[in-house]
């Protein structure tokens, strides 16, 4: 069991085993009523905060910069799947992903275009600049004919379901996961840690930071076009600098340079604030409260870089059995 | 004519610009950090005067005062709870601290004062005729004053024992510890005369837009953060003409363009600023080395 652990493609059907049944796990609490419907819908924000924070960390936490402008790329899918969808007139699970789809790609351009100019600085300059640019985004939005300007966009078909948003947030995961586990993202960790040893090294640093950033920015118009045909109207003041700030702050909590970190710190935080609706009047003070607590108290966010892997995590559960049992050879102590 | 009103009135916004975006810069250069909850401290202080005033009928003069010496109070509080344990690790969490703060005083101060806004009654009533020309005195009051705090405020950096400790620190903290300054002190100051400045452009702004409400703190202190880095972070004229150049495109874009535009054009001016001369109009450039 243990040798087979450590292969690619038994880990990777493994996962997909685990994620196929997580599935059918979801729609069985939702179908027999464990969750309500209320809570069932509770399941689509998750999924889309997952897919904004796990982006945002790719180019936060894996790339090392400091973007502030993540809801509006979030804004730029949104609108662009919901314009499309809204001219279509296909049957609702052909629509929605060619939607979502196109938003992500389009929000990836305006990263590449956003990005070439913005990577140039460094540090604070480029969380400035990124953040100018959100705002930008927002104001013309706001300003445009087609896109419903302050009057919002109305109309959007509900066409998201758990489904989607389970498949999205797969995807999202697994394409990322991959990304930085490749060459390519090597580079990216690279950078992260010197960029100026990085380029010494023959990395092309610009070339990763786009590419990073852009596939940043796709992921989060991936989720906008989700969020769209959730909620079925936009509203451009929704996409400002707090709502960037919102996403950081998941990202942040969860642990700058942690998948699994993103992927709690955002299911928490979205499942919180309304768990504590009870004291409505106080829960965006508690929350605040909480973040200081949290960021003074453990400033690596709560996982800091720890990455969980169910292959992994099998592995050492079986090793240390075989151990308990006092069958562990030196051939397992070789291995760990 | 119209020209003549749309620069003081761009002078007028842009010097308030100018007193918030010194809070910034001054706290950039001497711990690194965007201060975020900057732009809450404006709310803070318009919200105390407000009170002061139509609560306890104190006089204009001593409500401002109580709030200059509040807001100055809560930035010292702020930095020492929220910020100085962090000090040492990353900018990152630094930043998402201060993006807390930022979002708690929001909330205490809607708890407090309701998410509604107020109408804050203008302090400087009345007009003043310059040469041909009728300005309100609020205009003239805030232009002034911005320049005497402006000189005063570099007199002090330049000359004063404490002005000279906080150069230190931001030139390099641990060897200004080494030749003796108390850089907890030398911080601690930083943030009280900054935040007391940001108490000071509330005043000035709540007299020109006589309304008050929790959240507009935000993109007063984006606009007067943008101004800093316009000018060139760090830098202290920078931070002064980057906020009067800042509002006087403001002012331009209202009255020749659209007034729905000017944050874009706003937020436009940084990106090509940023891009052509990322260290700002007046800022140092620095080397990186490996």
């Amino acid at each position: 069991m243990a040798g087979l652990l450590k292969k690619t493609p038994f880990r990777y059907a493994l996962n997909a085993v685990t994620a196929g049944g997580l599935y059918v796990i979801i729609m069985a609490l939702i179908n027999d009523n464990v969750l309500n419907r209320y809570q069932a819908l509770m399941l689509i924000p998750i999924g889309f905060n997952i897919i904004l924070a796990v982006s945002l960390n790719l180019s936060a936490g894996f790339l090392g910069q400091l973007p502030l402008g993540h809801a509006g790329f979030m804004s730029i899918g949104g609108y662009s799947a919901a314009l499309l969808s809204m001219s279509l007139s296909m049957p609702a699970n052909v629509e929605l992903p060619l939607a979502i789809v196109f938003g992500g790609l389009v929000a990836a351009a305006f990263g590449i275009l956003i990005g070439l100019p913005a990577l140039r600085l460094r540090g604070d300059y480029l969380a400035i600049l990124t953040l100018g640019f959100g705002e930008i985004i927002r104001v013309v939005i706001l300003n445009l004919e087609f896109t419903g300007g302050a009057n919002c966009l109305r109309g959007i078909g509900k066409q998201t379901t758990v489904t989607w948003v389970y498949i999205f947030v797969l995807i999202t995961l697994f394409v990322i996961t991959t990304l930085i586990k490749s060459r390519h993202g090597r580079a990216v960790l690279a950078i992260r840690e010197d960029e100026i040893a990085a380029e010494a090294s023959g990395i092309p640093t610009t070339y990763y930071k786009v590419m990073a950033f852009s596939v940043s920015a796709g992921f989060a118009g991936v989720a906008g076009g989700l969020y769209a045909h959730y909620l079925s109207i936009l509203d451009p003041s929704t996409f400002g600098f707090m709502r960037s700030a919102e996403i950081l702050v998941i990202v942040v909590l969860g642990g700058l340079g942690s998948i699994f970190g993103s992927v709690i710190s955002a299911t928490v935080l979205t499942i919180l604030p309304e768990l504590l609706r009870d004291f409505n009047d106080y829960r965006m003070v508690i929350y605040s409260l909480m973040l200081v607590m949290v960021m003074i108290f453990k400033p690596s966010g709560l996982c800091g870089r720890y990455e969980f892997s169910l292959g992994d995590t099998l592995d050492g559960f079986f090793t240390s059995i075989r151990r308990q049992l006092g069958k562990g050879g030196p051939t397992d102590a070789a291995d760990s | 004519m119209a020209l003549v009103y749309l620069l003081i009135n761009g002078l007028q916004i842009g010097s308030i610009y100018a007193l918030v975006a010194l809070g910034y810069s001054m706290v950039y250069g001497i711990v690194k950090l965007i201060n975020f909850a900057h732009g809450d401290i404006i709310m803070v202080g318009a919200y105390c005067t407000w009170y002061l005033m139509s609560r306890f009928s104190f006089p204009a003069p001593a409500a401002v005062a109580a709030a200059i010496v509040f807001c100055a109070a809560l930035g010292v509080l702020i930095e020492k709870i929220a910020y100085k344990p962090l000090r040492n690790s990353g900018r990152l969490s630094l930043l998402v601290t201060a993006i807390g703060v930022s979002l708690l005083l929001q909330n205490v101060s809607q708890l407090i004062f309701s998410p509604n806004p107020r109408m804050f009654a203008n302090i400087f009533t009345g007009t003043v005729t310059i040469g041909d020309r009728q300005f309100s005195s609020a205009t003239v009051v805030t232009i002034a004053i911005s320049l005497i705090i402006m000189v005063g405020l570099t007199l002090l950096v330049k000359y004063t024992k404490i002005g000279k400790a906080m150069r230190t620190v931001s030139e390099d903290n641990e060897t200004a510890q080494l030749m003796g300054i108390n850089v907890n002190n030398t911080i601690s100051f930083t943030f009280a005369l900054g935040s007391g400045l940001a108490a000071v452009g509330a005043v000035f702004y709540c007299c020109s837009y006589s309304q008050i409400q929790p959240t507009m703190g935000s993109m007063l202190g984006l606009k007067a953060f943008v101004a800093a880095v316009l000018g060139g972070i760090g830098s202290l004229p920078g931070a002064m003409v980057g906020g009067l150049c800042i509002g006087v495109a403001e002012s331009l874009t209202k009255g020749y363009i659209s007034s729905k535009l000017t944050d874009a054009v706003v937020f436009g001016i940084l990106i090509v600023v940023l891009l052509i001369k990322p260290s700002g109009i007046l800022g140092l450039h620095r080397n990186e080395k490996v």
